[in-house]
């Protein structure tokens, strides 16, 4: 062998290790965990086969956790998505201080999700009345006091007030990944375009939405991922909520687990996270292998 | 120069080598808890000056989040010197049974701790014949705080059954002040109350065979209960899932709120917020019964620096460690041999009942139930605070002591 092949196997070989070890290695180790009988804080590997999850399919607060995750993904993607978008095509058309205005739209993304949580925990405090502070109290000062609402605290808004703390931290990181879509387009089609004396609207609707499609793609499968495997923001935001309406099923694994001991049930909940991701994830993987293959 | 670059590395790595630690582990951050924990080290450094404390808090009201880091840190071998836990089912459950910890009876047999503190709480410390931990303190959970100006202004007195309860709060609702402040944030809160209007639905025997078969939870009286209880939820502040128990105990500071149901600690908080206008029954129906529950130490097999664990045990086990804590945190102390004029007034009223009352096993603080069946039960009250569904919500609890293995026929 050559001495940089064995070099470059050299190379990748630690982490490789490390990967298999404490990625796929542990993965493994969850999914048997799962099929135990390991209820207290003291190991007991005698195998029940899928009864943990057989049980939590029947538990309410499962329940409720996985209707809030479809919930909270679908308005998430739809709402990040669209108003990313639209930033990036305000942004695009020659504003002055565009340097500026990136920068704030971009900054949420660099707080984290556990400040993001508590201050917007605060900004929707439901206090109404004389006791109104942030959102409810400034909608209040404008004179559009009908709009008072309960928020998170409302088990009918519950997860949907997580989603507006969770878009205002993400749009502006889907805004910068439009931005960079939009610039990356020749201006030869623009320019092809205007010949043809197609206007504005039809530039847009032609030319730039089709070629942003992969842009589109990527957004999904970013969003996608840390929306269905969310912790952070809804334990620092709301916690479980009331009536478990802003329940998510990585709150419930952390609960059942690390609260109740229940350690199996609480590895079954992380192995059916892993595979909603994988759901997303892995034709997205297969999709942009092949097309490297094709290149 | 070189020589002397080496010879403070030398000076400086022996004392890092050297330099005596402790680490105490404890969910210990708000207002009161805070200083009595602060008292205690106090003594602590007093008597040995040379030992650094680390003070290991994660906040959070019940420890709801100190006992994951704590779990897995006992789990991956990494236990802290020593830590809080609720003395009974939480200790002997999760961590002696399961072989964490270490015994502690011959501290008590050199301090003589068993012949100064009551048998009632010597029990729930004790399994297989020996000691396993040190309870610092006692703490009452079934208390009901008011504002006494609120109350004096408006002539009214406070509530000592359910019926007075529900005719106080309509009356103080009608002047615009939330009757009850409630936080539910951390889930457990709402479960606290439960459990206060359990014990005065069943009283103390009927509560206490709960949590070994000897009531069925499919009880009329636990549906009596639920169905008070969800009453109850009608006077309590619209905003409670956005509190925290401490938050909702500045409701009553600022006169917003006019009583809450919670335990002792709370009187820490008021102090802590220099606030003294507050006054206490019983929470309603529970005249003459004391729901206890204990903070204790222990001491972890494997801990790193067990010579300074047993001293730091010392400390709370003495007479002075139990008055200075005591005094900031609102409870009472675990020993009888404390004078109880130096108390302030509501520790001294506490203090009287802990010797004459019929004393009964909190839930949510981890002494009647083990942790599993302490989570379950929080996330059905905390789901029936939403929707309150008596039906359902009993038939969840019985199925839960069914899981439990105790048998509901």
């Amino acid at each position: 062998m050559k001495t940089d092949r064995i070099l470059s196997i050299l190379f990748i070989l630690p982490s490789f290790i490390l990967v298999g070890i404490f990625i796929y290695g542990f993965i493994g180790w969850t999914g048997w965990v799962s099929m135990v009988n390991w209820r207290d804080v003291f190991p007991d590997f005698t195998f029940v086969g899928l009864r943990n999850y057989a049980r939590l399919f029947q538990h309410f607060r499962f329940v409720i956790s996985m209707k809030n995750t479809l919930v909270f993904t679908v308005l998430f993607l739809l709402s990040s998505i669209s108003i990313g978008l639209l930033l990036a095509i305000l942004l695009d058309r020659k504003v002055r201080f565009e340097g500026f205005f990136r920068t704030v739209y971009l900054f949420p993304m660099a707080v984290s999700f556990v400040v993001t949580g508590v201050v917007w925990r605060w900004i929707l405090n439901p206090g109404t009345g004389g006791e109104s502070v942030g959102l409810n109290w400034m909608l209040e000062k404008i004179g559009l006091g009908f709009l008072k609402s309960g928020w998170y605290t409302d088990p009918n808004i519950g997860i949907k007030a997580v989603v507006i703390a969770a878009v205002w931290q993400m749009s502006g990181y889907v805004m910068a990944l439009y931005l960079a879509g939009i610039r990356s387009i020749p201006t030869e089609l623009y320019e092809a375009a205007q010949l043809d004396g197609a206007n504005v609207f039809q530039l847009y609707k032609h030319i730039v939405l089709p070629l942003l499609r992969p842009v589109t793609l990527s957004a999904v499968i970013i969003l996608g991922h840390i929306s269905l495997k969310i912790f952070d923001l809804v334990f620092a935001m709301t916690g479980s909520g009331i009536g478990f309406s802003c329940d998510v099923p990585a709150l419930f694994m952390y609960d059942t687990t690390f609260r109740g001991n229940y350690f199996s049930q609480g590895a079954a909940i992380a192995v059916i996270l892993l595979l909603c991701v994988a759901v997303l994830i892995v034709p997205y993987l297969t999709y942009s292998i092949r097309t490297e293959v094709r290149r | 120069m070189w020589r002397k670059v080496a010879l403070i590395i030398a000076v400086v790595s022996a004392m890092v080598v050297f330099a005596s630690k402790i680490e105490i582990f404890s969910w210990w951050t708000a207002g009161g808890e805070a200083e009595g924990l602060q008292e205690l080290f106090n003594i602590y450094s007093k008597l040995y000056p040379g030992v650094e404390i680390i003070n290991a808090t994660v906040a959070g009201g019940a420890g709801a989040q100190a006992k994951a880091v704590l779990k897995t840190r006992m789990l991956g071998g990494d236990p802290p010197d020593t830590f809080q836990v609720h003395a009974g089912h939480e200790l002997i459950d999760t961590w002696v049974k399961t072989g964490f910890m270490e015994p502690i009876t011959f501290l008590y047999k050199e301090e003589g701790w068993d012949k100064v503190m009551p048998k009632g709480i010597l029990d729930i410390v004790s399994y297989n014949g020996e000691y396993w931990s040190v309870p610092v303190n006692i703490h009452r959970a079934n208390v009901l705080w008011y504002n006494k100006k609120i109350f004096e202004k408006y002539g009214l007195k406070p509530p000592k059954t359910f019926e007075e309860f529900f005719q106080v709060a309509e009356i103080l609702k009608s002047h615009g002040i939330i009757p009850l402040a409630l936080g539910t944030k951390d889930g457990w809160e709402a479960a606290h109350v439960f459990e206060t209007v359990l014990i005065g639905k069943l009283g103390a025997e009927g509560y206490k065979g709960l949590w070994n078969g000897k009531t069925k939870w499919s009880d009329p009286r636990v549906t009596d209960a639920l169905e008070t209880f969800a009453k109850m939820l009608r006077y309590v502040n619209s905003d409670h899932a956005a509190r925290t128990w401490d938050e909702a105990c500045a409701l009553i500071v600022e006169g917003r709120a006019a009583m809450n149901i919670m335990g002792d600690w709370a009187v820490g908080y008021f102090y802590a917020k220099n606030f003294y206008d507050f006054g206490w029954v019983l929470a309603p129906g529970n005249e003459g019964i004391f729901d206890a529950l204990s903070d204790s130490f222990g001491l972890p097999k494997g801990a790193k620096n067990r010579e300074n664990v047993i001293n730091f045990l010392r400390v709370l086990g003495s007479k002075e460690g139990q008055l200075a804590f005591n005094i900031k945190k609102g409870s009472i102390p675990a020993r009888t041999d404390i004078d109880r004029n130096l108390f302030p007034e509501y520790q001294r009223s506490a203090m009287e009942d802990w010797l004459k009352h019929e004393i009964v096993p909190s839930v949510m603080h981890g002494a009647a139930a083990s942790e599993s069946w302490v989570t379950e039960f929080k996330d059905v009250i905390s789901l029936f605070v939403a929707r309150p569904d008596v039906k359902t919500t009993q038939r969840a609890l019985v199925s839960i002591a069914i899981a439990q293995g105790v048998p509901q026929q």
